[in-house]
């Protein structure tokens, strides 16, 4: 069924299909792990029922950063790394909305480093996804803080020169991180089932993305795609259950959403590409809950302003 | 100088005189950290109630606690009394009470007292154990005997100690009943704002600073043989006495915003901290983001999704805020940003007051971007500006940029008091649908001025963008779309500026010689100082411009009218005739830069950034001195 939003407006008994949260055909490259992204999200909002209009993608500068453009829903396209505070004002303001924040790997780890830990800890309910290819891909080949060690670019020819960041790592390390999780475009079933995961998490769901630039990494995850033994996916019951991945990857352990202290363990392990839901804690307390005030009225407002300017008042 | 050596019983002998002026002013001057600013706040708090025109001003250095009795550390406030109403901190102060010499050093060194003021001196450092204190003490006397200053020794060190363990803690509240004494103020009031003040500490810290305060008060009737009378004006209404900064942060709330986003930064931090104390209880948010990057991006988030935000901030967090700011503009999304200038480049003169960030607000971002931008020139008025400002942000869809200054920030006066309406709140966003076939940016070709849709809105869905894009909100990097664009958003400024009144002379609307043109917190001394121009015969008058993007319409017209135009600023020009500047390689101030390219004037400019609000008397002999025809 295919939906009319302008007719059916104020009806609750929308029900919406993959192909209304769908916008202008996406002019990602052939092979970009975006498009696998797009897709998962488009079919989250069909399974979740999600109102185009209540839901607000926010993005920064980069090619992950165009995916707002590709969905039917309001978006929000501003400056290279700076996604996370906009979100931070959207939700504060209108907590009602879903909010779901895209960033790349320069966006998130390098140039809006500073929001990023500092939406960790504010908690805020809503998804934040790290589109991370290790590169920057649409001012065309530089190192990025992910990119792995001796990776050569266009601004480190001899190879990137230090180790890379470990964007997982730096999540798990900061004070009321409530949701930490990776998965990979190359897992399709695994990606859904992660974000599924982030989106009914209450609270900040950090998701890193792993994913392939077909231009410039594409040899970077050559061995997680074609050697499934080289991936190993985190299993528990309160973690993130994909099905029909079994059969593939045999490489399985089994890991406790709630340990902080295994999970920092596995995060930092050795260069072995590790999916699923690292640490997961829904008792941290959210930022816009503690900040809920009360609404008032012109009058109301008018009233109390009265009250203290009496304060002043000669 | 005069070094008196009163006591009990020589006042006993000799009458008391009450010297009768209409304008006087006191300082307060200690070590940073003794509650020199407390006392005056509440000196000028309770002169205010009793009916005298009061302007306060404080005088901070910009460390938390520099070194101890250090002329370049001199901690303190200036407190104009007159007998009506008085807009700037004045010339010269009259009366000092000063907790050491060396504070004192700092005040005279900066001639900032008048040549025959009377000094209160806390006389415990000529007599002190240490020789180094001692020896630094007779060269501070041996360096003011150059002035005709009447510096009188008083033991407040050995009075507080009858009280507190630490005088340090309670000479203010001694200071304050010296102050109370000799000026007359009625006691009670005194008591009452003392209370005020220490509202929210303990009852003890009140009861033993009214203890402080009898001390002082009693010591004055009894020791000193002076006092002023400053005559007091009519009520006139209700007033509030506030600072610059309180009065944005009730103005904001007044105007319906619910939001601000800030990260700590002098001088306007206390208009965070007025919000932080009141806002939440009209349902507002104070948000300390984690930077200043963060928070006009917060404010951006915000004012997208319908509720009205703003940022408030000074000069280096301007600069960071840069680029969001260009992006607010680009993407229409109504934004009031407060910057309360200080003195810069850079981190420059943390808590000393310029009006160096106009052409930073004007200007400062990459690329084209109109916006508008007002300068509140009274207490008063940054109250009113946040009601004015987010109306224009919300009509236009653009960035309204406030510039106030640390002049204002700190300036205490009695102010009328605002009647508050409802109707200057902001109306909810409105939710419902979009009508079929809106675009986000239907510009009006008249007026470029388009209708907004906020999330929640079925059928309105759109990605707004920092990228050039058409009335869809699609990218667009077609040559004519871009173009459009341009024009819509620089049209709507223009469309505004034709909704505005000309600006109204001071002096003679007619015209004359030399017209003085300022904007922002230099109204009040710039207009005493034409005043006097004019009572001594000159044809001089006054302009002051609210509206600096854009103009109010009219300025070529009024400059027409006078042989000579001229800005007043706080901000650096350079003086012709110095070593290596000429006509044409002259830094102009930023006003007259403005003026000068908006109305093809020939506009001079007069300017000074030494740190402190300009004087009346400055600005005086500036207009004697540039008068045309050598009038002087």
């Amino acid at each position: 069924m295919s939906c009319s939003l302008l007719h059916m407006a104020n009806e609750d008994d929308r029900v919406f299909e993959m192909g209304d949260y769908q916008g202008p055909v996406a002019r990602w490259c052939a092979g970009c792990g975006d498009h696998s992204v797009l897709t998962a999200v488009q079919r989250l909002m069909a399974e979740e029922q999600l109102k185009p209009e209540s839901t607000v993608f926010v993005s920064g500068i980069g090619c992950s950063s165009r995916f707002p453009h590709y969905m039917k829903t309001y978006g929000f396209h501003g400056l290279h790394g700076r996604a996370l505070p906009v979100a931070t004002g959207i939700k504060l303001t209108r907590p009602e909305l879903d909010v779901f924040v895209v960033m790349g790997d320069g966006d998130c780890v390098s140039i809006g480093a500073g929001h990023w830990v500092h939406a960790i800890r504010y908690n805020m309910n809503m998804v934040a996804l790290l589109l991370d290819n290790h590169i920057y891909g649409l001012t065309k080949k530089q190192t990025s803080p992910t990119t792995p060690q001796g990776y050569k670019s266009n601004t480190q020819p001899r190879g990137s020169y230090l180790p890379a960041m470990n964007p997982l790592e730096v999540a798990l390390g900061v004070t009321n991180a409530s949701f930490v999780a990776q998965t990979a475009e190359f897992v399709p079933a695994h990606l859904f089932a992660t974000l599924k995961a982030a989106y009914r998490h209450k609270g900040l769901a950090f998701v890193r993305i792993l994913q392939r630039c077909p231009h410039f990494t594409q040899d970077l995850f050559q061995d997680a795609v074609k050697k499934p033994d080289t991936v190993e996916i985190l299993t528990h019951p309160e973690g993130i259950r994909a099905e029909g991945l079994d059969a593939i990857y045999k490489n399985q352990i089994r890991h406790d959403p709630a340990d902080i202290h295994a999970a920092r363990e596995l995060a930092e392990g050795p260069e072995k590409v590790r999916l699923g839901l690292f640490f997961r804690d829904e008792s941290r307390p959210r930022y816009e809950e503690t900040r809920a005030l009360p609404k008032r009225t012109a009058r109301e407002k008018i009233d109390l302003l009265n009250e203290d300017f009496d304060r002043y008042a000669v | 100088m005069k070094q008196s050596t009163v006591g009990a019983t020589a006042l006993a002998e000799r009458e008391v005189s009450v010297r009768t002026v209409s304008d006087l002013s006191v300082e307060v001057v200690s070590d940073s950290g003794e509650g020199a600013q407390k006392c005056g706040q509440i000196f000028g708090a309770v002169s205010a109630k009793m009916g005298n025109g009061v302007w306060t001003v404080e005088i901070i250095p910009a460390e938390v606690e520099p070194p101890p009795r250090n002329p370049a550390g001199a901690s303190g406030i200036r407190i104009r009394l007159g007998d009506r109403e008085v807009t700037n901190w004045g010339d010269e102060t009259n009366v000092v009470v000063a907790f050491n010499e060396q504070a004192l050093l700092g005040r005279h060194r900066l001639n900032a007292l008048a040549s025959d003021a009377i000094i209160l001196l806390e006389n415990m450092w000529a007599t002190h154990s240490n020789p180094d204190v001692r020896k630094q003490w007779e060269d501070a006397m041996e360096e003011l005997s150059g002035r005709s200053y009447t510096i009188v020794g008083v033991p407040m060190e050995e009075q507080c100690l009858t009280v507190v363990d630490d005088a340090r803690k309670g000479k203010n509240m001694f200071a304050l009943g010296l102050l109370c004494a000799l000026f007359d103020r009625d006691v009670e009031r005194a008591k009452d704002q003392i209370a005020h003040a220490f509202r929210g500490k303990k009852a003890e810290i009140t009861e033993r600073n009214h203890q402080l305060f009898d001390l002082g008060y009693t010591w004055a009737k009894e020791n000193l043989d002076f006092r002023f009378e400053i005559p007091t004006m009519p009520a006139g209404g209700p007033k509030v006495v506030m600072n610059g900064n309180e009065a944005l942060a009730l103005g904001a709330a007044a105007a319906g915003l619910e939001l601000v986003a800030m990260y700590p930064i002098t001088p306007a931090t206390s208009a965070s901290h007025m919000l932080g104390e009141v806002f939440d209880r009209y349902g507002g948010v104070v948000h300390q983001a984690e930077d200043e990057i963060a928070a006009c991006g917060v404010a951006i988030g915000a004012s997208y999704a319908g509720r009205c935000a703003f940022t408030v901030t000074s000069g280096p967090g301007f600069a960071l805020k840069t680029e969001f700011i260009g992006l607010a503009v680009m993407a229409e999304i109504p934004l009031v940003v407060v910057d309360v200038q200080r003195g810069g480049p850079s981190t420059g003169l943390p808590t000393k007051v310029e009006q160096s960030d106009l052409l930073a607000a004007m200007f400062g971002q990459p690329g084209d971007a109109p916006k508008v931008v007002l300068a509140p020139a009274t207490i008063e008025e940054c109250f009113h500006v946040m009601t004015t400002a987010r109306r224009i942000a919300e009509a236009l869809r653009t960035v309204v940029v406030v510039l106030s200054d640390a002049n204002l920030a700190t300036g205490v006066a009695p102010v009328a008091r605002p009647e508050l309406s409802p109707d200057w709140q902001a109306a909810p966003p409105d939710l419902r649908p979009v009508p079929p076939g809106a675009k986000p940016y239907g510009w009006d070709p008249k007026t470029g001025l388009s209708r907004r849709f906020v999330p929640g809105q079925p059928g309105g869905e759109h990605v707004v963008t920092g990228l050039a894009h058409d009335e869809r909100s699609k990218v667009a990097y077609d040559a004519d779309t871009n173009q459009r664009a341009m024009e819509m958003r620089s049209r709507k400024i223009a469309a505004f500026q034709q909704t505005l009144l000309p600006p109204v002379v001071n002096g003679d609307p007619k015209g004359g010689d030399l017209l003085v043109v300022g904007w922002g917190s230099t109204k009040g001394a710039i207009e005493e100082a034409v005043d006097r121009a004019r009572r001594e015969g000159k044809s001089v008058s006054s302009l002051h411009l609210a509206f600096l993007s854009p103009f109010q319409p009219g300025l070529d017209k009024v400059f027409s009218k006078f042989k000579k135009v001229m800005t007043v600023e706080i901000n650096h020009s350079d003086v012709k005739g110095t070593p290596s500047i000429t006509e044409y390689n002259r830094r102009r101030g930023q006003l007259s830069m403005l003026l000068r390219a908006t109305t093809l004037v020939d506009v001079d400019c007069w300017t000074r950034t030494i740190g402190e609000p300009l004087r009346p008397v400055q600005i005086y002999q500036a207009i004697r001195e540039n008068m045309p025809g050598g009038k002087r």
